[in-house]
């Protein structure tokens, strides 16, 4: 396999998803609103809002929240002062879940536009004609909407480390985060959504021939998401280190799935016949 | 020497036949034809022929490569233009030479030069860096012909080369696919409905029809197979006598004749060494003549009277 054409397709595909605005727009908005926006409310607004401090934590949801937590997690609450409480609690556990949108969203978009936006702007059949083989396209084309994932996701956690750690400095007196969940959440969490995610978008791209009808079906993997989130609030569901190991071995282990047999359906005559 | 060798192929979709038992061969530097309606098995042909599909049964040799196996190679040396331009609307017209050329295995700087070349060949020079999106469908399928000759194709394949455009762009085409075997030096295959644009460029020629070869072979093989003879048009100043049809029907090698008009006579002769003969016995019968005129079958008629004999033979 020559890599060299695997990234040459990849780079053609950051340049269209570059240029369209309508993908591109949204995509890097939704980061901003969660690494800066969220953040700055909840460090600079939320504990100059008179008693929105006291309201948070002497919220019932949160005592029990509090009470069924692991030994190792109370350890980091423990002695904090209700506003250190209120900012550990909402951005760094409250928000890691939804922190893994970031990677979930660029893949699903990426690779929907890369794999499915390529058949719905009747393109792919002049790309079929190259002297490439059928891996090289496929790794190129995950590559297009893996690459930037992984790299967006990491970019944004130094962003956010800093921003957390830094406007509210005066409250702490030193740096607090990351947790030691985000760590794992970071790097082998969101690989692994990521992976899961591109694995199912090819799947879904060589049954539709729309973007967006594999954008949306692809979405679905919001879902693990959503269930995480809820189970994190509900107190089902901590995320302790050791459940991020087994998430990110349990996603792994679904895009490998998925990933074979959406391999076996990307080849030239299946997708020129299906 | 065979550049195309197709033995006996025939190819199945999940819906059913879209070749059946094809053969045909392609020679180095022809230009090829492969005519019939949508439908017939041209493009499937061609993918075929560049390893993106593989035969049902029958045997492909390219450049003496098997497409299925050595598809890479093949490709390698063809260049495409799709039924559609399939170019990247958001990249510019240089972007978009720049991806494929890198993909066919071309060094950047023979890249850039190359593409400086097609780009003033084809009359692009001025909008190399506009937006593919906002380029007229004439300029889109110049472009997409640049780009199928990049790499120096020793096959290329047109599919549909003149559908969409205006007649003016059309013909700028036709004159390009001349111009292209004669400073490339490429086999050109030219799918296409438009049966007078092939009968313009065209060496050799095969008609498909609902997924099989009608008939195959040079132009004048092609008429041959038709059964269709040669033609002669005769046009008087008046009107020919009660009776003159009947009599020239008694000269040898007359086969046919269609009164068109009171004042015009098409003859179906064996031998256009017949027409003085011809001439001086409507002379002789005091027949005033404005025009003689040997007409030769066009690709229409034979393609069309090939495709009836087909569809008469289902019937039965």
């Amino acid at each position: 396999m020559n890599i060299k054409n695997c990234l040459t397709i990849a780079q053609k595909d950051w340049l269209e998803v570059k240029q369209n605005k309508s993908i591109f727009i949204p995509i890097m908005i939704v980061p901003l609103i969660f690494i800066v926006l969220i953040p700055l409310l909840v460090t600079l607004v939320l504990p100059n809002v008179t008693g929105a401090v006291e309201d948070f934590t002497a919220d019932p949801d949160l005592q029990g929240f509090f009470t069924a937590m692991p030994a190792g997690m109370k350890e980091v609450i423990d002695g904090l002062t209700p506003t250190q409480l209120m900012i550990v609690m909402i951005l760094g556990y409250m928000f890691a879940p939804m922190f893994l949108i970031i990677p979930l969203m660029f893949s699903t978009t990426i690779a929907s536009e890369s794999f499915a936006g390529e058949k719905e702007r009747k393109t792919m059949e002049a790309l079929l004609y190259l002297p490439i083989s059928d891996e090289e396209l496929f790794v190129g084309k995950v590559m297009a909407a893996g690459i930037p994932a992984v790299i967006i996701t990491w970019i944004c956690f130094f962003l956010y480390t800093i921003i957390v750690d830094v406007i509210p400095y005066p409250y702490f007196g030193r740096l607090w985060f990351p947790l030691p969940v985000w760590w794992l959440l970071i790097f082998w969490v969101s690989p692994a959504l990521i992976a899961m995610s591109i694995s199912l978008t090819v799947l879904i791209s060589t049954k539709v021939q729309t973007f967006q009808g594999a954008y949306q079906t692809s979405s679905a993997v919001v879902l693990v998401v959503v269930v995480f989130f809820i189970g994190q609030m509900t107190g089902v569901l901590f995320l302790s280190p050791l459940v991020a190991l087994i998430m990110g071995i349990v996603l792994f282990g679904i895009a490998a799935i998925i990933g074979k047999i959406g391999v076996r359906s990307f080849n030239r005559q299946k997708l020129l016949t299906e | 020497m065979d550049v195309i060798q197709l033995d006996q192929v025939s190819f199945q979709y999940a819906e059913g036949f879209a070749l059946r038992d094809i053969s045909f061969r392609i020679q180095k530097g022809e230009i090829f034809a492969l005519l019939g309606p949508n439908g017939a098995g041209k493009t499937t042909t061609i993918r075929l022929v560049n390893g993106l599909l593989n035969t049902s049964s029958g045997t492909i040799k390219v450049l003496g490569y098997d497409p299925h196996k050595d598809g890479v190679a093949v490709r390698r040396k063809t260049g495409v233009l799709t039924e559609t331009p399939a170019l990247y609307d958001r990249l510019t017209a240089v972007e978009n030479l720049m991806f494929f050329g890198k993909l066919n295995g071309m060094s950047e700087a023979d890249l850039h030069k190359r593409i400086q070349e097609l780009l003033d060949y084809f009359d692009l020079s001025e909008h190399a860096n506009q937006r593919v999106g906002t380029y007229s469908r004439g300029m889109r399928q110049r472009l997409a012909i640049a780009r199928a000759l990049l790499h120096h194709p020793e096959l290329l394949f047109l599919d549909e080369p003149t559908s969409n455009l205006d007649p003016e762009i059309a013909r700028q085409v036709q004159e390009l696919i001349l111009k292209i075997k004669e400073e490339e030096g490429c086999s050109v295959v030219i799918c296409t409905h438009r049966l007078y644009e092939a009968e313009q460029v065209c060496d050799h020629a095969a008609i498909m029809h609902q997924g099989k070869i009608l008939a195959e072979g040079s132009l004048q093989e092609l008429r041959e197979a038709s059964g269709l003879t040669k033609r002669v048009r005769f046009t008087f100043r008046e009107a020919v006598a009660e009776g003159f049809e009947q009599d020239i029907t008694r000269i040898t090698n007359v086969e046919k004749i269609d009164l068109i008009n009171e004042k015009e006579l098409l003859l179906g002769v064996s031998d256009y060494d017949r027409v003085p003969e011809i001439l001086n016995w409507v002379i002789g019968k005091g027949a005033a003549v404005l025009s003689v005129v040997p007409e030769i079958p066009s690709l229409e008629e034979v393609y069309f009277k090939l495709q009836n004999h087909e569809e008469v033979k289902r019937e039965y």
